[in-house]
This record gives structure tokens, C-alpha cells and sequence, in this order.
């Protein structure tokens, strides 16, 4: 499993609800529904990963987060997870509101557009970059709303949003992120993990 | 319609208050099965039918002689497998095909009931149903399940037995009939009255049948089964066994001619008389009507596991109208599944062999099972 899901996983209470938002083909549920807390349940746009998440045995509704997100009552779930789907939004701040309101805890990670091989690309070669956490060229990227771990912290700093927690991972090695070595981390990590409250 | 002697039923002793008012009893409901109850009596599924559909879901129909209606669903290895799982599908009341219904025979008169039938509901319908339960001593269901008018027994059954099963998966259904899908009943309706030999209900009396209203119903209906993309694929204007056009209101087209078989095989298996009440129930069918339009409250003692599925080319129970469930359930926190299935087949997609839906449908009861 993705060094990414461990460290998920490992932020998530024994027996706790959670939902997890773009869940995929179902590999971070499952994980969690055997070894962590069987009320999970899935959101997925993709008819596809649905009918996998199905044939694995989890609870998954077909839909969009950013139309579907509204349904869910406020408080309903301990956690919701975004594992690097904010940057697909057409308005990621909606987005946000929305797992503030529905999870007592969010767990958000993102591709980090700080990274150095990221404007190494862009500042040598001159292209949109192309990175083991941001695959695509730049006329078939699903992502619209790039950003890098500083922005996120801004964002969340701007919007008063309590970021208990702030992880950062490249090369599979876990590290945390403080105020002091944010603009270091910003540099050398591939992606950035955190947990997030109102 | 005939006395189908051989059919199974049960005779309902126990009083049904319908909605109407009407109380009923000591009436017929005909079933049947397909696979074995085990021990713990943890395996039963109930599957409800749609508007013309009966209890003969799997297997040869012995009074069409055709298939199931649900063939591609119910049997050994399927999707609701007949190795593991003890099915049962009832004919609902109203119906012909031995349930209390139109074509009943009233005890006093010695004559077909007819046009003095009660108007049922979808909420009379699975009451009857659940008087089944009983009958195979069973506690509690494994999943309720049904397509079109069987996935509205399926919501209203766990809104009237909120923890009588386990899973609960409606298809290609609404919580509330659409001012749209009323307006194509209605059209049927008045096809059958506007029959002379309709003879206000009373055909069976004077040894008539309206035959031909209730085949203009069903051509009417069979269309909204289908989607455009279906039809044209299929059809398109192909003419039927001619080069060109003869200028005339013949079959020309292949579609006219589709359209005409479906009607004239189906006036031979169902009785003009049920038509009406089940479209009429149908109809009524407006499960948060009670709530104030709050579905959530309809579902809010419900610990049964949903999955719901849609299909994208069905305009009769559109995606849209499939969500409204999932929403609903969702709000109370319900424990939800939902998937839109892909297929060109229309609203009758969940008759035929779309294996996307026949897939997720065994995947989902499968592992719901094991758990």
C-alpha cells in the first residue's frame, strides 16, 4: 500500500465513521474497513472504481464531491479523507467548507507544486511539469487547481481552519511540518498531509 | 383469466386494512420460490414485481411459457444465486395471475369481481407481501429487492418494516411517481376505457374482452421501457418485410410492427381490469407524502443497508429520480450504496442482460451476505 494511505490510516481511530471522498478503486477503505473501522463509506465519480469498490465490499455512492458533498449532514462523520483530489475541483474552497462541515476531522493531502523537481521543470526546462505525483501532461491534466504545501498552510491560515496537523512525505520518508521548516519542506517534499478542523 | 388451480398461494386469514378504507380478508396470494431456506433462515430474499410482471421471476413461466421475468437475475450462480439464497416473489394483489385481484372470483356473486375491486396501493401491496414472512417462518430477510414498481415495494417495505431485512436494493425506482409517469398510466387507462368492450369493468360479465385498449396501453408503455438511442439502433427505419412504403397505415415500419406484437402477446396473459389498479397504485405512490416530503423521516428507524441503482438511458425513473433515495438516506446517515449503470437499454435495463448491473448486483449481495 501507498506510503500515503499508512499514514492516513494511521491519523483514524479504531471503529470510528469515516468517509472517503474520490475514494478511488477502493485500496485506502478496504485497508481501513479490515484493520480500523468497518463504518466507512465511499463517494467516487468513476462508474468504474465504483463497481470495484462493489466487488471489494464497501459502501460506495456514485457521485461528485462538489455536488454531492451537500447532502451529507453537518457532524455526520468522525473523518472525511481527500487523498489528492482538491486540486481536480472546480472550486476547492467550497469543497473544503463542506469536509469541515461534514467531518469532526478532515485528512486532505496534496500533490505539492513546491516541490523542487516541480520548478526544477519549469524554471530549466521550461514545460509544465511532469512528476511521479503529477503524471500528466499539461492538455490532459485532470488537476485545475495546482498548489504547493505553503499555499495549502496559507489557505488554511487565512481561513482560521485549525491545521492540528501537517506531514510531509517524499521518498516514502514521513517528516513533519512546523512553521520553522515550512519553507524547507515546501522545497523537498513530494506531497503534503493534514488534518484539519472548523 | 383463468383459475390457475396449480399455482401455490397462501389464503391470508389475517384482516388488511387498505388504504381506500376497505377491509379485506381471507384472500389469495400466489407465490413462488426458487432455491432452499436454510437452517438459521438467514438467506431469504423477497423480490417484488414490477407493473406486469408476476411471481414467476426464474424458470419457465407455466402459463406464458416463456422465460422468468427475471431470468438474467434469479438462478444458479446469478446474481441472486439460487445455490445460496431461498427467493420468494409474490403475485401482487390486484394482479391476474392468482393473487386477490379484478379477476378474482367474488364469493357471493360466483362472478369475477371486476370493476368492484378496492383501490390498493404500493403500501397495501407489500402488507399482503409480508404476511409471507409468516408463512416460511422467517424472523427476518435477508434483502428485498425489485426493479421499476418492485423497487417502490422495496422502499415502502422498509418504511413499513424498518428492520425486517437486512439489505434493501431498489431499482430503477422513485420514492414519489412523477407527474410524467402519471400521465403515461392515465394514457393507458383511457386506452382500456375508451375499448367498448371495456363495458365500464364489466367485460368478463358479457364474455368480452378490451383487448384492443389494453394493447394500445402496452405499445404506449413499451416505449417509455426503451430509450431513443435504443429504439433507433434497433429499428432506426427499417421497414418491415417491404422495399418501400405502401402509402397506407400498415406495419410499414418495423417499430409499428415491434410495437403491435408487444401489445397483441400481452392482452393474452393479463387482464385489462388489473392494468387499471396497478397503474392506479402506481400513482399513489408518494412515500414522504406522510412526512411532509421529508424522505429521511420515512427511513430514520432503519438499520437496512441500501444499494440503489440507476440507469443512464432510463427517462421513466430517471438517475435524477434515484438520487432523491440516496439524498434522503444519506441525510439521516443511512448506510448507502449507489451506482449508475451504463446502458442504452432504457428503463427496462434491469430485465435484460446488462452485466455492469447483473455484476454489481451479485457483488453487492454476495459480500453483504458474508458479513
Amino acid at each position: 500500500m501507498k506510503e500515503e494511505f499508512k499514514i492516513i490510516a494511521n491519523s483514524i481511530q479504531r471503529e470510528k465513521s469515516i468517509l472517503d471522498v474520490g475514494c478511488g478503486n477502493g485500496e485506502l477503505m478496504k485497508f481501513i474497513y479490515e484493520n480500523i473501522s468497518k463504518k466507512i463509506r465511499g463517494l467516487e465519480i468513476s462508474k468504474d472504481n465504483v463497481q470495484k469498490c462493489i466487488k471489494k465490499g464497501l459502501t460506495v455512492i456514485e457521485g461528485n464531491a462538489e455536488m454531492d458533498l451537500q447532502q451529507f449532514p453537518s457532524n455526520s462523520f468522525d473523518y472525511v479523507i481527500l487523498s489528492q483530489t482538491l486540486q481536480a475541483f472546480l472550486n476547492p474552497e467550497k469543497v473544503i467548507s463542506d469536509l469541515l462541515r461534514i467531518g469532526k476531522t478532515s485528512i486532505v493531502t496534496i500533490p505539492n507544486f513546491g516541490f523542487w523537481k516541480v520548478r526544477f521543470n519549469l524554471l530549466f526546462k521550461g514545460t509544465m511539469p511532469v512528476t511521479k505525483t503529477l503524471p500528466n501532461e499539461w492538455y490532459n491534466t485532470p488537476n485545475l487547481h495546482m498548489c504547493s504545501i505553503k499555499d495549502f498552510v496559507n489557505f488554511c491560515n487565512d481561513r482560521k481552519i485549525n491545521l492540528f496537523k501537517s506531514l510531509a512525505l517524499s521518498n516514502n520518508k514521513v517528516s513533519s511540518i512546523n512553521k520553522f521548516n515550512l519553507n524547507f519542506k515546501n522545497l523537498t517534499s513530494e506531497l503534503g498531509i493534514f488534518l484539519i478542523k472548523k | 383469466m383463468n383459475e390457475f388451480k396449480d399455482i401455490k398461494k397462501i389464503i391470508i386469514k389475517k384482516p388488511l386494512k387498505l388504504d381506500c378504507g376497505v377491509t379485506i380478508a381471507d384472500y389469495p396470494l400466489a407465490y413462488e420460490t426458487y432455491g432452499n431456506l436454510n437452517q438459521d433462515k438467514d438467506n431469504a430474499i423477497m423480490v417484488f414485481h414490477a407493473l406486469t410482471g408476476d411471481q414467476f421471476a426464474s424458470g419457465k413461466n407455466p402459463v406464458t411459457n416463456k422465460d422468468g421475468w427475471w431470468s438474467y437475475v434469479i438462478g444458479p450462480n446469478k446474481a441472486l444465486d439460487t445455490n445460496k439464497y431461498f427467493i420468494i416473489c409474490a403475485n401482487v394483489i390486484g394482479g391476474c395471475l392468482g393473487s386477490y385481484g379484478p379477476s378474482s372470483i367474488d364469493k357471493e356473486t360466483g362472478k369475477k369481481i371486476g370493476i368492484n375491486f378496492p383501490v390498493i396501493t404500493i403500501n397495501d401491496m407489500v402488507n399482503a407481501q409480508f404476511n409471507l414472512l409468516d408463512h416460511f417462518n422467517i424472523d427476518k430477510l435477508f434483502c428485498v429487492t425489485g426493479g421499476s414498481m418492485g423497487g417502490m415495494q422495496v422502499l415502502q417495505f422498509i418504511a413499513n418494516y424498518p428492520n425486517k431485512s437486512k439489505i434493501a436494493i431498489p431499482i430503477a425506482c422513485s420514492a414519489s411517481h412523477s407527474a410524467q409517469n402519471i400521465a403515461f398510466n392515465e394514457l393507458g387507462r383511457q386506452a382500456i376505457m375508451a375499448d367498448e368492450n371495456w363495458k365500464n369493468g364489466n367485460y368478463d360479465l358479457e364474455n368480452k374482452s378490451p383487448a384492443k385498449g389494453l394493447s394500445v396501453a402496452r405499445m404506449a408503455a413499451h416505449i417509455t421501457y426503451l430509450s431513443k438511442k435504443g429504439l433507433q439502433e434497433k429499428f432506426g427505419r427499417k421497414l418491415q418485410e417491404r422495399d418501400k412504403v405502401k402509402f397506407g397505415f400498415d406495419a410499414d415500419f418495423q417499430i409499428e410492427s415491434y410495437l403491435r406484437y408487444q401489445g397483441s402477446i400481452f392482452v393474452d396473459r393479463f387482464d385489462a381490469n388489473s392494468y387499471l389498479y396497478i397503474t392506479r397504485a402506481m400513482d399513489y405512490f408518494d412515500l414522504s407524502k406522510n412526512s411532509n416530503g421529508d424522505l429521511s423521516k420515512v427511513f430514520k428507524n432503519t438499520k437496512t443497508k441500501f444499494f440503489i441503482i440507476s440507469f443512464t438511458s432510463d427517462w421513466l425513473y430517471p438517475t435524477a429520480e434515484n438520487r432523491e433515495i440516496v439524498i434522503a438516506l444519506n441525510a439521516i446517515n443511512a448506510d448507502v450504496g449507489f451506482l449508475e449503470v451504463k446502458s442504452d437499454k432504457g428503463h427496462d435495463s434491469f430485465l435484460l442482460d446488462v452485466p455492469d448491473f447483473l455484476n454489481a448486483l451479485k457483488n453487492f449481495v454476495d459480500n453483504s451476505y458474508k458479513k
